[in-house]
Parts: structure tokens; C-alpha cells; sequence
């Protein structure tokens, strides 16, 4: 199963990249939220894959049986979900509110609002000074 | 938004079940499967089932606070969870524990404060979003 | 004793960063009592330091010292010597009457308040660097100098002139801050240490040292840009937006005297290198000679002063680089006294400025009948400047070629100083004669006397140059004597007198000044072609150098912006994907050729069920037109994984899966009509080449997780928290433990973060106006490019 969640991670990641690396809005969206699976899976998969045996200490005893699943990515994986909720939220709202305002979905069409489309004059008042030697 | 009368109808007796439900989650989460963050967003799925069953309307009036307050109050919470073992001299975040457990709950220390925080924090966050955005698309 | 002098002077000036705090509200509560109620803290360390004075004549020095990062070598030494000592009586000396004279000067001015302040401030960094007894300590005064001459000389920061001149002092000063601070460091590789006195006591092994000449070149590098020496000396001239009385505190008495400073403090330690010498009098006779003569072609009376301070600290360098006991006392007495007497001038041009309204001497004349006490304190200092009996300036010129005739080729060392002398006596016959008893030049000057503030204070420095003149023994043994001790690092003699006898001194210092005197009355002839020469030699020039760096350094700043940041999301991201994916491959292969992946272990059916859902809907969803069918084909990679979740012991994983696939879907369903359609922008070998990087992306991950999971055996961390969740925490969920308890301080960020966004969202819907509403981002037409 490890071969196989790593393919499928691996096709997730390809999937996202190539989504956001298009210029539509929406489907850059589409590429995080793929991009989350992905990630969530990759950490699932640092760990072995263990079958039916949960992190959970048993009533009446004060440890794990011997074989269990790695808590760690486990704590960092529930995480993540959550937050990336967060994310896609603030993402899908502000891709929403860009495309209501700009009336665009073209992202190439957006690069004025990202960096100045005319000419900045730069130094000019280095030439305001007086010229010594 | 159609309504569909089964959905209101179910979602007006599940809602409450599911309520319980997350609650129960997050009080077990300590020693069985479940916990804040669990708890939290069945709760909030349980409230957004009400509000897009019958109307996000309808929701808003049946919240006794605004969800922003639960974000805030859950913050506080973990927060005071946190200090709570700094009063005592001992580092921030250091489990308390009552020596005996209560009926019912079980064992109550920080860690179960701190946990409520989150369930609060993650139903706020949720309901927040999606109660601002649902009202928006009712307009 | 003096140690606990030394520990109370330390005390009041971390005082002075706390008074200067106030002079804002003092000068905005009492106007008239602020100057002299500010003037008290320079005068209480004036009269601290004079306390010290006695013991540190009979050759007492002084440390104090306490830790601050130790680790780092850092620590507040404090040393006080002759020379500190001399520094700090002119830092607070002069430090008393600017602050007096500024009040007058720039009386009613909207941001007098702020002067007080910053000017206080740099006064408490100059008497530390004059203290410092640490290197990194000293670098922190220097640095904090720097920044205080910025925001001076940027006073009136409405003129872009200001702006500019401040801006410019700051980038030379700053860049030669950091060589300093290079040649610091390479100073406590070979050492140890940061402490001065180790590197004094250690100067044989350093002077042996390979890294000690790049440690000397740096150091004077820093030296060089912050006592405006060739060819970094141009900063100086147009630091004359500054307010006059800042010009004559920082640049001229104090401030750009800190390199010296350092060169004389650092003598001890550098001075043992062969390079010194040849260096330092070669780059202080350039600056001499460079600036004398520059100063020539000047009209305005702060610039003159400016180039002949040039011209000074040239002189200093060059004495403190001949190295000789002689040079040394002759160095340490000429910067006390270009302190006094430069000082006066400054001040006494300010108050002309004042009360004519002009700096320009073609236009000031015979207005000394109107301002006798301006005149008084200018024409005495001018006096000291070009060398009369018996004022201080005197005797300084004829121990200035008393060494130069005892040096190593005195014909062309004196020859070089005669010339730079006389340009000296030609600036001060123009600055302290000509505007005050010259031919008037304009008469619509009307000049009137300032108040007691703005003639007093130049009046007393002048008069202090006469005093110490008149008792040169008193000059000689009291204040020159420690300075140079504490330069030589041994005690010395120092015999001053005004009458010497029938020398080839006294015979140069008469040339000198027939020569000048000569030049002066010539003034209509002789500036117009000597300014004539310098603006034909101007594009050569390093301030035409400067000019042209500062524009290509900006030039390629915007042009890499505009590469690196061109608007294109795509491009960024692209970027990243491939620098992670060579990086990373990189690595990968150099680090692990073998490349032994983990075991393949035949998977279950409903693995291949569940991975074949995710890749189908994973490749469909790129193909996807629709938006609903696109939300339900995620909808299904999330629910897939949260069975993946389920079956391999992540129950509590899976719930939160499942709950947020749904929340997730009723997201998008709130906001899908919102959201634009889907729509093919891109071309087909763009798409073509988008497959291929992101495949690579893909591919490297896969590999990636392949080699992690054979690393996977390392558990420790999830043997700690299992042993530990019960005794520990009281918890059997240990995944939860370890959120709410074990990791409890991440979960709270991660809580905080989920609280954040949620504030995002709720602006953006808030603030967004009234969503749907079209407005082109660019006009019609400008769409193809």
C-alpha cells in the first residue's frame, strides 16, 4: 500500500501543479485543495501503514499493545485538515470578491494589480543635490 | 434556495442529536476516538444542516451568540488553560489535573479546558464563515 | 576612584537617552527653559569628565565593565584615557553650547523639539564611542552616530536637497560601518576577543598575522567614509543641509572626527603593520591637498568651512599614519584645537546666516560694525585657523612642520603641507575676515546681532582657543600629554610653547601666511578659474562615481523586480515547483545513488479500489469543464481518503475528513454561482509543457515518499508519547494527547491561525462592496499585452 499511496500522492501533487498553473481563478483553487490531499498524504505515508491498530491505550493497561500506528502524523495530518479548511475558505471568498471586482477570471489580465504597470522614475533626487567633487 | 420539507423536517430532529452527539465527542476525546477538533465540526456540520435546511435565517435565531464570540471565547479558553499552571509556578501549558474524577465527564483538568477551546474556536471559525457567506447569498 | 568616576559617567549617559526622550515634551511645556534645562546633561558629563581630568594626567586609566551577551564576546566596557577623556570634553563641551546656541538658532521652528532630541541622542553615541572599551560596543556607538547624522542632516526632510545629502551621508557612512565591522571581526578571529586592551596587549602576534592587512584595510575603510576621506570625503560638503549648528557639532567638531578617533584609539594595535604608514599618508595627503584646493572654489560660507574640515581630518590621518611620537603629539594637539576653532566658525557662519539672510561671500561685506560680537568670535577663530600667535592654532601649525620636517622625505612633505596651509589661511581670511571688514557687497544684506545664544556660544569656543594659546605649558601637560600617552601607550613629554626662537618653522608659518594673504585679496581672480578647473574635472570625480553606482545599483534593483516579481502568478509558482524539484533531485542524487526504496508489499483489493477512485478523479478533475462536477469528483479524493485514513488506524483522522468533505461542499455551494466558469485560457504547448513540469513535480514526490517511508523504522517520538500519554497526561487517545497536552502550544497557534482566517473571510465579504459588480481590470484593447 505504501507504493501505491505514493503514486497516488504523486498524482495528486501532478494534478495541483498543473492546476495552479493555469490562469483561470477557479482552477487554482481547484489545484490547493489537490495539493492538501496530496500533502495530507504524504505525511500519512512517512510513517508504516498499519492496519485496524489505532494509537489508543487500552483500558486496564498503561501503554499501547506492541504493534500501533504512529500518532505523530496523525496529530500533524488532523491538523492540517482543519486549517486547510480555513485556507480554501479564505481562498474560494477572496477569489470571489476578486472576480466581482475586477470582472476577470483571466489571471493575466490581473498583473497591474500585483506590481506597478507603468514606469517608476527612480533616484530623482539624487540629481537635486548640489555636484561637488 | 428551494426548500425540501424532508430535509427541514430531519434536520430539525437530527440537528439536536448531532449537537449531543459532538459533545459527547469531545469529552471522550481524551481516552477514546474524538476530541475537540472532531467535536467541533460535527457540531458546526449539525448547525449547517439546520441552516441550509430550513434557512440561514432561521440558524442565526436559534444561536444564543454570534459565532464570532465562540471563536473568541474559545481562545480564551485554551488560553486560560494555558495560564492557569503559570499561577501555580509551573510552565505554560502544564496539564492540571483534579484529583478526582467527576460523574459522568471523568477526569477534569486543563487539557479538557483547553480542549473545549478548540471545539469552541473550530465551531466559531466554521459557523462564522459559512453563516456570513449563506447570509450573503440569501440577499 | 576613578573607576567609580567612571561608572557614574556611564549612569548619567544612559540617562541622556532617557532625558533626550523628554526634549519634546520639555521644549513644547517651556520654550524658553528647554535649551538650557538640555544643555545641564552635556554640561553635568563636562563637568564629570574635568573631575577625572587630574587622575588621568598622572596616568591613571580606568575600566568598567558589565555583561551583556557574553556569548558573543559582547560586553559594555568602558574605558576612560587621555584620549577618550579629550574626545568626551569636546563632545560634551561643545555638546552644552550647541545645544544652547541651536535653541536661539532654530527658535520658533515647528521641530526644535525633535533637534534637542536627536541631537542629545548622538551626543550620548559619540561620548560612547569615546568610551568604549569593546569593539562590538564601539561598532554600536558608530552605527548609532551614523544613524543621528541621517535624521540631522534630514532635519528639514521637506527639501528633497536634505533628503538626497542625508540619504548619501547614510549610504557611505553605513557601507563603511559594515567594513568596520569585517575588520572587527577579523580581529577577534585572530584574537579571541572583542576587547580593545587584549588586542593593545596582543598587537606583536596580530602585526604577524595573514588576516591582519585585510583587518587594517577594512577598518580604515570605515575610518576613511566616516572622517570623509578621499575619495569618500564628498558626503561632508553636501552634509551641509543640515542646520549650521549640527554642521558645526557632528561635521566638523565631533562626529567626523570618529574615524581619527578609531585610527588613534586602533594606533596601539595596527600601527606595528608596515602597511600603515603608507597608507595613511598617502590617503591623508590626498585628502590634504585634495580638499584645500576644493575648498578654494567655494562661496557659500558653510561649504568653505566644509572642505577645510576635509582638508583637516586629511591632515590628521596623514600625522596619525607617520606614526612618529612627534606626529602623534602634533595629531593630538591640531584636533583639539580644528575642534575649537572650526566649531566657532560654524556657529559664527550660522549667526551671519541669521542676520543677513546669505552665506555667499561674494555678497557678505563690512557687516561687523552690525554684528561686533560675531566678528569677535569668528575673526578669533579665524586667527587660530591660520595659525597667528598666540592663539592655539599657532602653535599646532608649527609642530605640523616641525614633524613634517623631520619625516622620512621632508622636502615634499612640507612642500605638500605649505600649500594645504596657505589654502587654510586663504578660507579663514574669506570666512572670518571678508564678510565682517571687507568691501560690502550687497546692501540689501540689513544684518542685525542675534540674541546672547547666537554670538555666545562661538564666542566662548573662539576665546577657549586664545586661552589655551596663552598657556601652552598648562595645554601641553594637561590635556596633550594624556591624549598622546594614551595613543603611544606609554607616557610622553609634551613641551608646548609659542616662542621657540628663530626656526625653519617660524619662517614656513610666515610663508604660509603671506602666501595666503596674498591669495585671499586676489579672491576675484583666483576662485572663478580654480572652480573653473574642478568643473571640468568634475565627470571624473567620485562623487560623479557615486552618483553613477547609486543609479545602476537602482536601475538593476527595478530591472531584477521586474524579472523575479512580473505579475504572473504562474511564473512564481513555477519557479518554486522547479527549484524544489532540482534542489531536491539534486540531493537525492547525490546523497543516495543507491536509491533503495521501500519494500513493495502486495497491497489489498480495496487499496487498489480506493487509489484507482483518487487517480481517476485526480485525472479527471484537471479535465473538468463543469464547476459542480469538479466540487464532486474532490468530494470523492476526500471521502477515498478518509477511508484510507479509516482502515489504517486513523480513526480520528477520518471523522475530521469526513466532516470537513462535507463543510468543504457546502462551501463551494454557497459561493458556486459566484464563482466564474471554468475557462480554457491557456495555449496547447503551454498546457503540453504545464503536464510535463508537474508530472516532474509528481514523480520527484513520489520518490521522495518512497525513501522516507525506509526511514520510517526511526518511531522514538511516538515511543516517547506512548509510554508517556497515560502516566503523563491522562490520556488514552494518545493522537489527542498529543494535541491538546504534549504539542498543546502548536495546536494553540494552529487554533489562533483558524481564528485568523475566519477574520479574512469575514472582511473580505465585508469590505469586498457589492460583489458582482464588472469593472475591467485593464481597458478594452489592452488585453493582448
Amino acid at each position: 500500500m505504501t507504493w501505491l499511496l505514493a503514486i497516488a500522492a504523486g498524482v495528486l501533487f501532478a494534478a495541483g501543479i498543473y492546476m495552479i498553473l493555469r490562469r483561470s481563478l477557479v482552477k487554482i483553487l481547484v489545484g490547493l485543495a489537490l495539493l492538501s490531499y496530496a500533502v495530507n498524504l504524504l505525511l500519512f505515508n512517512s510513517a508504516p501503514l498499519i492496519p485496524a491498530r489505532p494509537p489508543l491505550i487500552p483500558l486496564g493497561s498503561s501503554a499501547p499493545p506492541e504493534v500501533y500506528a504512529d500518532p505523530v502524523p496523525q496529530a500533524l495530518i488532523l491538523t492540517a485538515i482543519v486549517i486547510s479548511f480555513g485556507v480554501t475558505a479564505f481562498a474560494v471568498v477572496l477569489m470571489r470578491q476578486v472576480y466581482g471586482t475586477l470582472g476577470t477570471d483571466d489571471l493575466n489580465e490581473m498583473r497591474c494589480t500585483d506590481i506597478p504597470c507603468k514606469e517608476v522614475e527612480i533616484a530623482s533626487e539624487e540629481e537635486q543635490m548640489e555636484e561637488p567633487l | 434556495m428551494k426548500r425540501s420539507i424532508l430535509l427541514a423536517t430531519a434536520a430539525r430532529y437530527l440537528m439536536p442529536l448531532m449537537l449531543i452527539f459532538s459533545v459527547f465527542l469531545l469529552l471522550r476525546g481524551h481516552n477514546e476516538i474524538g476530541g475537540g477538533f472532531v467535536g467541533g465540526l460535527v457540531a458546526a456540520s449539525a448547525l449547517m444542516l439546520y441552516g441550509i435546511a430550513i434557512s440561514p435565517a432561521a440558524l442565526r435565531t436559534l444561536l444564543p451568540v454570534e459565532p464570532r464570540l465562540l471563536v473568541g471565547l474559545g481562545l480564551l479558553a485554551a488560553l486560560t488553560s494555558g495560564l492557569l499552571p503559570v499561577l501555580t509556578g509551573r510552565p505554560f501549558l502544564t496539564g492540571l489535573w483534579l484529583k478526582t474524577p467527576l460523574p459522568v465527564i471523568g477526569k477534569v483538568g486543563t487539557p479538557l479546558l483547553f480542549d473545549t477551546g478548540v471545539y469552541f474556536v473550530v465551531v466559531g471559525v466554521v459557523m462564522w464563515i459559512l453563516l456570513s457567506l449563506a447570509e450573503e447569498e440569501a440577499k | 576612584m576613578l573607576t567609580s568616576q567612571l561608572t557614574w559617567l556611564v549612569l548619567t549617559l544612559a540617562g541622556g537617552v532617557l532625558f533626550a526622550a523628554f526634549a519634546p515634551l520639555l521644549r513644547r511645556r517651556a520654550e524658553r527653559l528647554a535649551a538650557p534645562l538640555l544643555a545641564l546633561l552635556p554640561l553635568a558629563v563636562f563637568v564629570q569628565l574635568l573631575a577625572a581630568l587630574p587622575a588621568v594626567q598622572m596616568g591613571e586609566t580606568a575600566q568598567a565593565r558589565f555583561d551583556w551577551v557574553p556569548a558573543l564576546g559582547l560586553s559594555l566596557t568602558f574605558t576612560l584615557d587621555g584620549l577618550g577623556l579629550a574626545m568626551g570634553l569636546l563632545i560634551a563641551g561643545i555638546g552644552a553650547l550647541v545645544i544652547l546656541y541651536g535653541g536661539a538658532y532654530l527658535h520658533g521652528h515647528p521641530s526644535l523639539g525633535r533637534f534637542y532630541a536627536v541631537v542629545l541622542l548622538f551626543m550620548t553615541a559619540m561620548l560612547g564611542i569615546a568610551l568604549s572599551g569593546n569593539a562590538l560596543l564601539l561598532f554600536v556607538f558608530w552605527e548609532l552616530t551614523s544613524i543621528t547624522s541621517f535624521l540631522l542632516i534630514g532635519f528639514e526632510h521637506e527639501r528633497p536637497g536634505a533628503r538626497a545629502a542625508a540619504w548619501q551621508a547614510l549610504l557611505v557612512t553605513g557601507g563603511g560601518g559594515l567594513a568596520l565591522m569585517a575588520g572587527f571581526a577579523l580581529l577577534a578571529v585572530i584574537t579571541g576577543s572583542f576587547e580593545m586592551n587584549v588586542w593593545a596587549a596582543r598587537a606583536a602576534e596580530i602585526a604577524v598575522h595573514p588576516l591582519a592587512p585585510a583587518a587594517f584595510l577594512l577598518i580604515l575603510g570605515g575610518a576613511a567614509t566616516k572622517s570623509a576621506q578621499f575619495p569618500f570625503h564628498f558626503w561632508l560638503p553636501n552634509a551641509m543641509e543640515a542646520p549650521t549648528p549640527v554642521s558645526a557639532y557632528l561635521h566638523s567638531a565631533t562626529m567626523v572626527k570618529a574615524g581619527v578617533f578609531l585610527l588613534a584609539r586602533l594606533f596601539p594595535v595596527l600601527g606595528g603593520l608596515p602597511l600603515w604608514t603608507p597608507a595613511l599618508t598617502t590617503l591623508g595627503l590626498l585628502t590634504l591637498v585634495g580638499a584645500s584646493l576644493l575648498a578654494l572654489a567655494q562661496t557659500d560660507l558653510k561649504r568653505l568651512l566644509a572642505y577645510t574640515t576635509v582638508s583637516a581630518l586629511g591632515m590628521l590621518v596623514f600625522l596619525l599614519g607617520l606614526g612618529t611620537p612627534l606626529a602623534l603629539k602634533t595629531a593630538a594637539l591640531f584636533l583639539v584645537t580644528h575642534a575649537l576653532y572650526k566649531g566657532a566658525l560654524f556657529l559664527s557662519a550660522g549667526s551671519v546666516d541669521h542676520g543677513t539672510g546669505t552665506r555667499d561671500i561674494a555678497r557678505l561685506g563690512g557687516i561687523g560694525r552690525a554684528m561686533p560680537f560675531t566678528a569677535a568670535a569668528a575673526g578669533l577663530a579665524a586667527l587660530s585657523m591660520a595659525g597667528l600667535p598666540p592663539l592655539l592654532g599657532f602653535i599646532a601649525k608649527e609642530l605640523v612642520y616641525e614633524t613634517t620636517l623631520e619625516a622620512a622625505a621632508p622636502l615634499l612633505l612640507t612642500g605638500l603641507t605649505l600649500v594645504a596651509n596657505a589654502a587654510t589661511v586663504v578660507v579663514a581670511v574669506w570666512v572670518g575676515w571678508r564678510p565682517f571688514w571687507g568691501r560690502p557687497g550687497d546692501d540689501h544684506l540689513h544684518p542685525h546681532e542675534g540674541t546672547p545664544g547666537l554670538w555666545g556660544p562661538p564666542l566662548l569656543l573662539a576665546l577657549l582657543g586664545l586661552a589655551l594659546g596663552l598657556f601652552p605649558a598648562l595645554t601641553g601637560d594637561g590635556l596633550i600629554a594624556p591624549m598622546t600617552a594614551a595613543i603611544v601607550g606609554q607616557s610622553v613629554k609634551v613641551k608646548l610653547a609659542l616662542w621657540h626662537g628663530l626656526t625653519p618653522m617660524l619662517g614656513l608659518s610666515a610663508l604660509t601666511l603671506l602666501l595666503g594673504v596674498g591669495l585671499a585679496a586676489l579672491r576675484r581672480v583666483v576662485q572663478p578659474r580654480i572652480a573653473a578647473f574642478w568643473r571640468a574635472l568634475a565627470p571624473l570625480g567620485p562623487a560623479n562615481l557615486y552618483h553613477r553606482f547609486v543609479h545602476g545599483l537602482l536601475s538593476l534593483a527595478s530591472w531584477q523586480t521586474a524579472v523575479l516579481q512580473n505579475g504572473y502568478l504562474r511564473v512564481y509558482a513555477l519557479v518554486i515547483v522547479l527549484t524544489t524539484a532540482a534542489l531536491a533531485g539534486l540531493t537525492i542524487v547525490l546523497k543516495d545513488v543507491t536509491l533503495t526504496l521501500s519494500p513493495w508489499q502486495p497491497p489489498r483489493f480495496y487499496d487498489f479500489i480506493l487509489v484507482g477512485v483518487i487517480l481517476t478523479a485526480a485525472f479527471l478533475v484537471t479535465r473538468s469543464r463543469s464547476r459542480v462536477a469538479t466540487i464532486a469528483l474532490l468530494g470523492s479524493i476526500g471521502f477515498s481518503i478518509a477511508v484510507i485514513f479509516l482502515l489504517y488506524s486513523a480513526p480520528d483522522l477520518a471523522m475530521v475528513q469526513f466532516a470537513i468533505e462535507t463543510l468543504t461542499v457546502i462551501l463551494f455551494v454557497l459561493v458556486l454561482y459566484k464563482l466564474p466558469k471554468f475557462s480554457r485560457l491557456s495555449s496547447t504547448p503551454t498546457r503540453i509543457a504545464d503536464v510535463f513540469f508537474a508530472l516532474t513535480g509528481g514523480l520527484l514526490m513520489t520518490l521522495i515518499m518512497l525513501l522516507v517511508s525506509r526511514h520510517a523504522s526511526d518511531a522514538s517520538a511516538a515511543a516517547y508519547y506512548a509510554a508517556n500519554s497515560l502516566s503523563q497526561a491522562n490520556g488514552r487517545n494518545i493522537v489527542n494527547v498529543i494535541l491538546v497536552d504534549f504539542r498543546g502550544l502548536d495546536t494553540l497557534g494552529e487554533i489562533t491561525v483558524l481564528a485568523i482566517a475566519a477574520i479574512g473571510v469575514f472582511s473580505l465579504i465585508r469590505l469586498g462592496g457589492k460583489p458582482g459588480r464588472k469593472q475591467r481590470a485593464v481597458p478594452k484593447g489592452g488585453r493582448t499585452k
